[in-house]
């Protein structure tokens, strides 16, 4: 044997024996940082992660399945209940592939209010990301000025709907248009509420001062930069290849946004930037989110002096029967691609539903991208996904 | 006066004294940090401010139930809030209130009090050994790690001032501050070290005391997500108790520091030798509490650092600034 | 690593000058529950009813996607209005059970009744230590009824 060899033998014998097994960490379903009840089964060897496996699965709660027994106009309730933040944007798809089954249209004012009420719920589900997201690198007061803010934007939304988070307010055909069924409450409109576009125009008012504030305390704070930038990058076509979608999609550099692609809605009325950077770390998926609610407020500006008047919803027979028929419709929700599958086979309930929810495929990149992170930049990249556990459980 | 009698009083009049700032330091944190935050921190407790609420916390703790975990330490774990807390309060023994008002003089000013509060250090380790909780080690270790990374600089910091003032008797170092540096129309002008050079050194002593602190942005060993409280996990009742007011206790104390080298102490220009005694006080109150608000102030607004980047900042770039200081403070000793 | 904190970190203080601004301004806090958040007329607080106005048709229980409203009725014969005449038969309610704990709040049974007899109404404090305690009968519903407000005016 060479003395090359023995020495390599040698230092074998050594680094075996210095070699320590990696620990498996459970980071468990009871957390705090995880956004509801995930779990990670971490290999860590050190701080540094070797392997994440993520659990899912605790909060199921059986939307398709319960689907399956219900009527069109019951799942559109329990719909709004999938991504809990962003409430209406959840009902949007599914009332637009069943509007395409049955080959009606929405009325010109119906489809409006739906932009509306979308762009107002996709800057609520921002300004969620913008008060935990700090919260999770330590700072504590973003939270409470944001959602100080967030209360002016649900107040907008239950004054036309009635609820702050879950609106039901999509009917097959358009939107709600009056308070019942009876020949009473049939004459009372669901319309707009007097005061509602001076309200809304001073709710996006503030809606820029906080976005300016966000930047002064969260954007600008050097020690933000150094938590976030360079950390946990996803190159573009690794985001594509594990199916992520919406601004994590955007953040990586890959300028795809169903809102411009898949005319749902008339957002080719209204002008608006599609935001995308490049760099696909941390700091750029907050920065995107960040410009996207400055963008939602160009919208809501917009469409205010272009609604036009007219009915809410065209006539549909009391008990619906959906014509037989398989469609897939999608929409962008704030988190990012959203789509249901509905196969009817013409009757009253649907014969399956299946949902494609934004934040189950944006979760699936999780192995990939905490490969060899440490454990508080583990923090950092999960909040930076942003992603709810109904959204990935349904 | 009698030795023992003396040193019963000075005693007591100490704890009085330092007990009382960290309580108001607490409800100062309670309520400024809540109005930065847009809400009213405590209401009820006390009236319409609240100020009741630190005496209600600490009057709840102290009837909790005594538990250890079965298999810790028993003594190590009791003692190890008590070596906290005993470095912590003994910093007061040598700050100076006023010319007279302090109680002893020691020679070794500075000297004895970066000593003793490096054996907090001790008492943290202590806690973290014998919770008997892995986790609790592990917080424990990083909790060390870092204290003794940002021991350094503050022991540095401390030189460049030493340097300056020639002495390193705290009250010798307050009266350098009073040396007039020079006349503007008939009026002596006396400047604290602050605003004499010692800019740099002022704020790696800031900055490394927050780090001694553990407080955001330098709480990772407190804040991370699988360590629970980290070393504090196993603690309830009277031990948390004095681990919690020794935190706010040595964040007055390190304010003391800050504002007898630095600032000037009890000192302000003009002020007659007859009232030194009678408005020390005061003087030097006000300006420890400009800094302790200045230490809140930070709590709430920045987030935190990663473990590796807080070493970073401590091992790469605070201590050679540190060392430059003291070398620049030298130069400009020797020469002027 | 070296360029992740970088001088001369003026965002961190401005960061600050922002805490320090909302430090002084007035905390935008309702001080429930000596003083009370009205909530918009639309708000979805409880759900009414007006048990005349009520047929006993089952529409509501059968579309709740939940199944909460427990109904049983019973039919009357009504005095003919000419002596030999035809005997008509009213329903009448004898219970009108919403369980609150089951409720989504999702208004369905508001809006399909025919008969104008439920009611959304924006009250909010009626919550109970015990979660049995929440299923109101019709006598507890038909006391909300008060507090149902005048719909909204509309956009121009």
């Amino acid at each position: 044997m060479t003395s090359r060899e023995m020495m390599h033998r040698s230092e074998v014998a050594v680094s075996v024996e210095l070699e320590t097994p990696d620990m498996t960490l459970n980071i468990g379903p009871q957390h705090p940082s995880t956004h509801g009840v995930l779990r990670l089964v971490a290999k860590v060897d050190g701080e540094r992660i070797t392997e994440v496996e993520p659990v899912i699965g605790y909060m199921h709660r059986g939307y398709e399945k319960l689907s399956e027994v219900r009527t069109y106009a019951q799942i559109t309730t329990l719909v709004n209940r999938i991504d809990w933040v962003s409430g209406f944007a959840n009902e949007v798809p599914f009332i637009l592939g069943v509007e395409k089954l049955m080959d009606i249209e929405a009325p010109e004012r119906a489809q409006w209010i739906r932009l509306i009420l979308s762009e107002l719920f996709r800057i609520s589900s921002h300004l969620v990301f913008m008060s935990s997201y700090p919260l999770e690198l330590g700072a504590t007061t973003p939270l409470m000025h944001v959602l100080r803010e967030r209360e002016y934007i649900l107040e907008l939304i239950e004054g036309v709907t009635g609820g702050r988070f879950h609106p039901n307010f999509n009917r097959v055909g358009g939107v709600k248009p009056n308070y019942g069924g009876g020949s009473q409450t049939k004459k009372q409109s669901m319309d707009l509420p007097a005061g509602f576009f001076k309200s809304t125009l001073e709710a996006m008012d503030r809606m820029d001062q906080i976005c300016d504030d966000i930047d002064t305390l969260v954007t600008g704070n050097e020690l933000i930069k150094a938590r976030t930038v360079d950390v946990g990058i996803i190159p573009g076509d690794k985001a594509i290849e594990y199916g992520l979608s919406g601004p994590n999609l955007r953040a990586s550099g890959v300028a795809y946004d169903l809102r411009k692609v898949e005319n749902y809605l008339p957002y080719d009325q209204v002008e608006f930037d599609v935001i995308s950077r490049t760099g696909g770390d941390c700091y750029d998926r907050y920065l995107v989110r960040l410009d996207e609610i400055r963008e939602s407020v160009k919208i809501l500006r917009q469409a205010i002096d272009i609604i036009p008047a007219g009915p809410l919803q065209v006539k549909v027979p009391r008990i619906l029967k959906v014509p037989v028929g398989q469609v897939y419709s999608r929409a962008e929700n704030p988190k990012g691609e959203f789509g249901y599958y509905i196969v009817s086979e013409g009757g009253k309930m649907p014969y399956r539903l299946k949902i494609r929810s934004t934040s189950f495929s944006n979760l699936t990149i999780l192995p990939w991208v905490l490969k060899d992170q440490l454990i508080p930049d583990l923090v950092a990249i999960m909040g930076s996904l942003d992603f709810v556990l109904g959204d990935v459980d349904r | 006066m009698n030795f023992w009698l003396e040193l019963a009083i000075k005693t007591v009049l100490m704890l009085v004294v330092v007990l009382t700032a960290s309580l108001v330091t607490i409800y100062t944190e309670l309520k400024a940090g809540s109005h930065m935050q847009a809400r009213i921190g405590p209401y009820y407790a006390g009236g319409r401010w609240g100020w009741a609420q630190p005496l209600a916390d600490g009057a709840k703790f102290l009837q909790k139930e005594d538990l250890a975990p079965a298999k810790a330490d028993r003594t190590v774990y009791g003692y190890a809030p008590w070596v906290v807390m005993m470095s912590t309060l003994a910093i007061f023994a040598v700050i100076p209130m006023g010319p007279d008002l302090v109680a002893t003089k020691l020679d070794l000013g500075a000297y004895f009090l970066l000593a003793i509060s490096s054996l907090s250090v001790l008492g943290i380790l202590m806690a973290g050994w014998s919770s008997a909780n892995k986790y609790s080690l592990i917080g424990g270790l990083r909790a060390a790690a870092q204290l003794i990374a940002y021991e350094l600089p503050l022991v540095l910091a401390v030189v460049a001032v030493v340097v300056q003032a020639g002495t390193m008797s705290l009250n010798g170092i307050v009266e350098a501050q009073q040396a007039t540096l020079f006349t503007v129309g008939g009026v002596e002008i006396a400047l604290p070290f602050l605003l004499t050079g010692q800019i740099i050194g002022f704020g790696i002593f800031m900055i490394a005391a927050v780090a001694e602190l553990s407080r955001i942005p330098f709480d990772m060993p407190i804040a991370e997500s699988e360590l629970t409280m980290g070393y504090l996990t196993e603690y309830s009742g009277i031990r948390f108790t004095m681990f919690f007011l020794g935190e706010y206790a040595s964040m007055v104390g390190l304010s003391a520091i800050a504002t007898t080298l630095y600032l000037g102490g009890y000192a302000v220009p003009f002020l007659p030798e007859s009232m030194e005694n009678f408005a020390g006080p005061g003087i030097f109150f006000t300006k420890v509490a400009v800094l302790v608000f200045i230490i809140i102030w930070i709590r709430f607004t920045w987030p935190r650092l990663r473990e590796d980047q807080l070493q970073w900042m401590a091992w790469r770039w605070l201590i050679p600034l540190a060392l430059f200081n003291i070398a620049l403070v030298s130069v400009f000793k020797v020469v002027f | 690593m070296s360029k992740d904190i970088s001088f001369p970190f003026l965002g961190l203080f401005k960061g600050m000058g922002l805490t320090f601004k909302t430090m002084i301004k007035k905390a935008p806090v309702t001080m429930y529950p000596q003083e009370q958040e009205i909530p918009v007329p639309r708000a979805r607080g409880v759900i009414s009813l007006d048990t005349e106005a009520c047929t006993v048709c089952m529409l509501c229980a059968r579309e709740c996607p939940d199944w909460c409203i427990y109904i049983e009725g019973h039919k009357e014969a009504q005095v003919p209005d000419k002596p030999g005449g035809r005997v008509k038969t009213k329903s009448e309610l004898d219970r009108f059970d919403i369980d609150y704990s089951l409720c989504m709040y999702c208004g369905i049974c508001v809006e399909v009744c025919p008969f104008d007899a439920l009611f959304w109404s924006p009250e909010y404090e009626y919550s109970e230590p015990k979660i049995a305690d929440l299923l109101h009968n019709k006598e507890k519903l038909g006391e909300w009824l008060e507090t149902v407000p005048e719909p909204p005016a509309l956009e121009s």
